[in-house]
């Protein structure tokens, strides 16, 4: 199992090591900016920081020695010529390429645009076929002006399939490299539109989708307006319904098993906090059609814990996950969910945790 | 006379909607609303009588821009929906 996690929080990278069987934080860095999005490049080692310095816009940090020291490289940013002349918000999230594409990076910002990079982040290039699909006019933000792109997820069978998720504007895969997209998601359902829209694809707000590395056609979608899986790639979705609440930000998929992925759900989307104050982790391990609603270990009175969308991790084995909360709580389990323990609960609001 | 539907966000304060209100666009329907349910007006429109940044209404099926709703003729039997705008979180 993974000893060593990436949190991005609002007030700095944190690096999280496992010593003697607990966890500590093991390094601080960029500490008091706020972190947008972590990377730890599996191919070659690199771990990335995404940046947004409150006055002087957002960065991207590389480092090339475990997090020893840290070298500035180039940010994402909107050619002064694209469409509608937008400028970089934040980076959402950044994911790695495909091990046949060595240096190649991608990245989700707000507004949402698609960005990728074939030199390890020393230089960017927008997705300019992406930007310009004449359904960004309908695009909104979700949680932020502008909407913006938080799932990018290459398919690990062919380096030219790449699905995107937009809060709002839907879900997409280029099966050409990035050449030209279409736009999926048939099933999804939004209620903050009107009934005769709600059907509408490039308009949805998938809060974050997440896939099976073995099963790359099963993907999992925790949605604005409850929980989707797709057997397809993502082209068509099917509502899987938990016991209770079915909003939430936060999804995991397990990497082997393609029937079980966790969700950490929430009072639907007035509200936004656990119910009764009682905060849960919901699992299915037949793929949707039933679910275990896991208490052990988390906080079961006056817990205002909200997971975002990048702050529910699972390991490669399957079997240990982390989470992290917008009040700055981290936990881990070691069994599946089944039981959680502390990490720390005094840490900065928590956007994303992944082991690295 | 139009059809003015409120999110169900808003149900608490409009639970007897869809509302029927007469007015030639956008502004003059939701001010035919508001007339009869004052305590409506402050959670649609701020102090200066725009529209709030992260409410968003659709005519017949279509997002109007947020700096043009007010003013946006509208048919007799027209279909309103005073959602809210995701970018409010």
């Amino acid at each position: 199992m993974s000893g060593r996690m990436l949190v991005a929080t609002r007030k700095g990278l944190l690096t999280l090591a496992r010593e003697n069987g607990s966890w500590r934080v093991a390094a601080t860095d960029f500490p008091g900016v706020p972190v947008t999005a972590a990377l730890h490049d599996a191919r070659d080692g690199a771990l990335y920081a995404a940046l947004k310095h409150g006055h002087f816009g957002s960065k991207l940090h590389r480092s090339d020695d475990q997090g020893r020291s840290w070298q500035e490289v180039a940010v994402p940013a909107f050619p002064a010529d694209a469409a509608s002349a937008p400028s970089l918000f934040q980076v959402w999230t950044l994911e790695a390429g495909a091990a046949s594409q060595p240096g190649r990076l991608w990245a989700g910002a707000i507004p949402a645009g698609l960005f990728r990079s074939d030199d390890r982040g020393e230089s960017w290039q927008l997705v300019q076929s992406l930007w310009d699909v004449p359904e960004r006019a309908k695009w909104f933000g979700g949680g932020y002006d502008a909407a913006g792109i938080h799932t990018i997820s290459p398919d690990p069978r062919d380096p030219n399939r790449v699905f995107v998720a937009i809060s709002c504007g839907g879900v997409w895969e280029t099966r050409d490299g990035g050449e030209t997209w279409s736009l999926h998601g048939a099933g999804l359902i939004a209620a903050y539109l009107p009934p005769e829209l709600a059907g509408s694809l490039g308009q949805q707000d998938p809060h974050r989708v997440a896939r099976c590395a073995a099963a790359p056609d099963v993907m999992w979608m925790q949605h604005h307006n409850g929980m989707f899986r797709s057997t397809d790639a993502g082209l068509t979705w099917a509502t899987i319904k938990p016991p209770g609440d079915d909003f939430g930000f936060a999804v995991a998929a397990h990497p082997k098993d393609p029937q079980t992925a966790w969700f950490a759900p929430a009072i639907k989307d007035e509200l936004r906090i656990p119910r009764d104050g009682a905060f849960a982790v919901t699992r299915t391990g037949d793929g949707g059609k039933s679910f275990d609603v896991l208490r052990t270990g988390l906080p079961q009175r006056d817990a205002y814990d909200l997971v975002y969308r990048h702050g529910l991790a699972v390991d490669g084995t399957g079997t240990r996950l982390a989470m992290g909360s917008t009040t700055g709580a981290l936990w881990v389990s070691d069994d599946s969910g089944e039981g959680w323990s502390l990490v720390n609960a005094h840490l900065p609001p928590i956007y994303a945790v992944q082991f690295a | 006379m139009a059809e003015v539907h409120f999110t169900s966000w808003l149900r608490e304060l409009v639970p007897d909607g869809p509302v029927m209100a007469r007015g030639a666009t956008v502004g003059d329907a939701l001010a035919a609303v508001f007339a009869d349910k004052p305590h409506v007006r402050g959670y649609v429109l701020d102090e200066r009588g725009s529209l709030r940044k992260h409410v968003c209404v659709f005519a017949d099926g279509a997002r109007l821009p947020c700096d043009a709703t007010l003013g946006h003729p509208i048919s007799a039997e027209a279909k309103l929906y005073v959602m809210q705008a995701l970018s409010g979180g």
